[in-house]
């Protein structure tokens, strides 16, 4: 099977400090994986370089493209890999407001990357923002609001109902559920784990909570200052972590 | 199906002192297909880390652990999930689920993870809900806010919705009233005649003799224990 996204050596320095360094990995069809760590551990700026919104100084990101199977993004043309952005590929921010548009209506901000792939009947956009508000449980005579009139939870999933309507193969993920109410995460995770089995998606997901990725990510990746410190299966690397510094994170998190 | 090969563990806590602990050293063992091995010793001796190890939740320092054709101790975590996925079920004595998931799903999940249908993965988790009498008015709750004994019944529900050739058990009639305890143990039974092999730690003796073949003390692979 070939790899969907296969990382190599990549780094990158912000002057003389370290973004991260020497980072490679192999993602599968279907596979989640988790990258944890501390803040300023690198793994935000990791998933930037993976996600083609910065240029990392070295290495390659290759993904599987439909066309041509595994290119190099990092050198791919900006079109191109602008193209990617808007099809096999989707970001999820932290803060949704990063993420939609707030002055266009919550069927607007669905519709609108579905035009951005060239669809152009207005019957068939506004009927697949129908279906996929109602898939992250937005019900439909919200369609017209604004994502200023939604609740933050409500604004997430909007915008992942946005990223994911043009059926994108992976989907990079930063702290999805941070600074939402716990129930509100239970639901977003919940929903995450449904999306990802169904459509086959490969995700990459950046977090510092261990709670969130035990439940949702395969693979786990830990980073503290730049360099990947220690990876494997997430429950593994959770119940035996054999680094310092993951035995001191996952002895730290407080139980409920 | 399952073959243990001389297989040793040691755990280094960093932030302790860097204490080295060997937990496992040395040990082998054989499950056929049909096959039901009970694992045995005082508490500390290393029942569940030998368990754990079989899963892949715990590192394997050395020695092979065969489960089909695949090394757990060297496998990739790819390979890993997908023997969980096929191969190598699972019932451990706590529940872990995303929580505000209805019980149904959480016990079709492992179904639908193997490509079933929805409606089919569904009907199935009903049957097996309904054999472990939990209620049905309780199907469409979560069951993080059920009784010791409903989450144990729940997860055992999960753990044999698909019928794996491999199984760990750990305490699964551990907190169970006797209608129950005796419904699991003919869910056990009827693994075994389809031709599961099954590691199991029981410490219902009465049910350890009545299900397993044979009996495989730990002690003899703990570390400053063995004679």
């Amino acid at each position: 099977m070939t790899p969907l996204l296969q990382v190599e050596n990549i780094a990158k320095h912000y002057g003389a400090r370290i973004g991260c360094t020497d980072v490679s990995f192999d993602l599968y069809p279907g596979e989640v994986m988790g990258i944890v760590g501390e803040s300023g551990s690198g793994k935000s700026t990791l998933l930037n370089c993976l996600a083609g919104h910065l240029t990392p100084d070295h290495g390659a990101v290759r993904f599987d493209t439909r066309a041509d199977g595994l290119r190099d993004t990092v050198t791919m043309s900006e079109p191109e890999r602008r193209m990617l952005g808007r099809t096999d590929w989707a970001f999820v921010h932290q803060h949704a407001r990063d993420g939609l548009r707030m002055n266009v209506s919550a069927g607007g901000n669905v519709g609108e990357r579905l035009m951005a792939v060239n669809a152009r009947h207005y019957g068939d956009i506004r009927a697949s923002a129908i279906d996929w508000l109602g898939r992250v449980e937005i019900t439909e005579d919200r369609i017209d609001d604004r994502p200023t009139a939604f609740s933050g939870g409500m604004q997430q999933r909007l915008q992942i109902a946005r990223n994911l309507v043009t059926g994108p193969r992976l989907v990079f993920m930063d702290e999805p559920t941070g600074g939402l109410d716990v129930s509100v995460q239970a639901r977003l995770l919940d929903l995450l784990r449904g999306l990802v089995r169904e459509m086959n998606l490969s995700a990459i997901i950046v977090t510092h909570d261990l709670a969130v990725v035990r439940l949702l990510a395969d693979r786990l990746m830990v980073m503290k200052d730049g360099h990947v410190i220690e990876t494997g299966l997430t429950d593994q690397v959770l119940d035996d972590p054999q680094h310092a510094y993951t035995q001191l994170l996952v002895s730290s998190v407080l139980q409920v | 199906m399952i073959k243990i090969e001389n297989v040793s563990k040691s755990f280094t806590l960093h932030n302790q002192g860097a204490a080295e602990i060997p937990v496992m050293q040395g040990a082998s063992l054989r499950v056929a297909a049909g096959e039901c091995v009970a694992l045995v010793g005082a508490s500390g001796a290393g029942k569940s880390t030998l368990m754990r190890m079989i899963y892949g939740n715990y590192l394997t320092a050395s020695g092979r652990i065969m489960i089909g054709d695949i090394d757990v101790a060297t496998a990739a975590p790819r390979e890993i999930i997908q023997l969980r996925r096929y191969t190598l079920g699972y019932v451990s004595q706590f529940l872990r689920v995303v929580p505000r998931v209805s019980t149904l799903d959480v016990v079709a999940e492992p179904l639908l993870a193997t490509g079933t249908a929805q409606a089919e993965a569904t009907a199935k988790a009903q049957t097996l809900l309904a054999r472990l009498n939990i209620p049905e008015r309780l199907w469409s709750l979560s069951p993080t806010t059920f009784s010791g004994g409903e989450q144990q019944r729940v997860n055992i529900a999960r753990g044999f919705a698909y019928p794996y050739p491999a199984l760990l058990l750990d305490e699964p009639t551990a907190s169970l009233d006797p209608t129950n305890r005796a419904t699991v143990l003919a869910m056990i039974s009827e693994a075994k005649a389809r031709g599961a092999a099954i590691i199991g730690i029981f410490h219902d003796h009465a049910a350890r003799d009545e299900i397993c073949d044979r009996q495989l003390d730990v002690t003899g692979f703990t570390p400053g224990l063995a004679a």
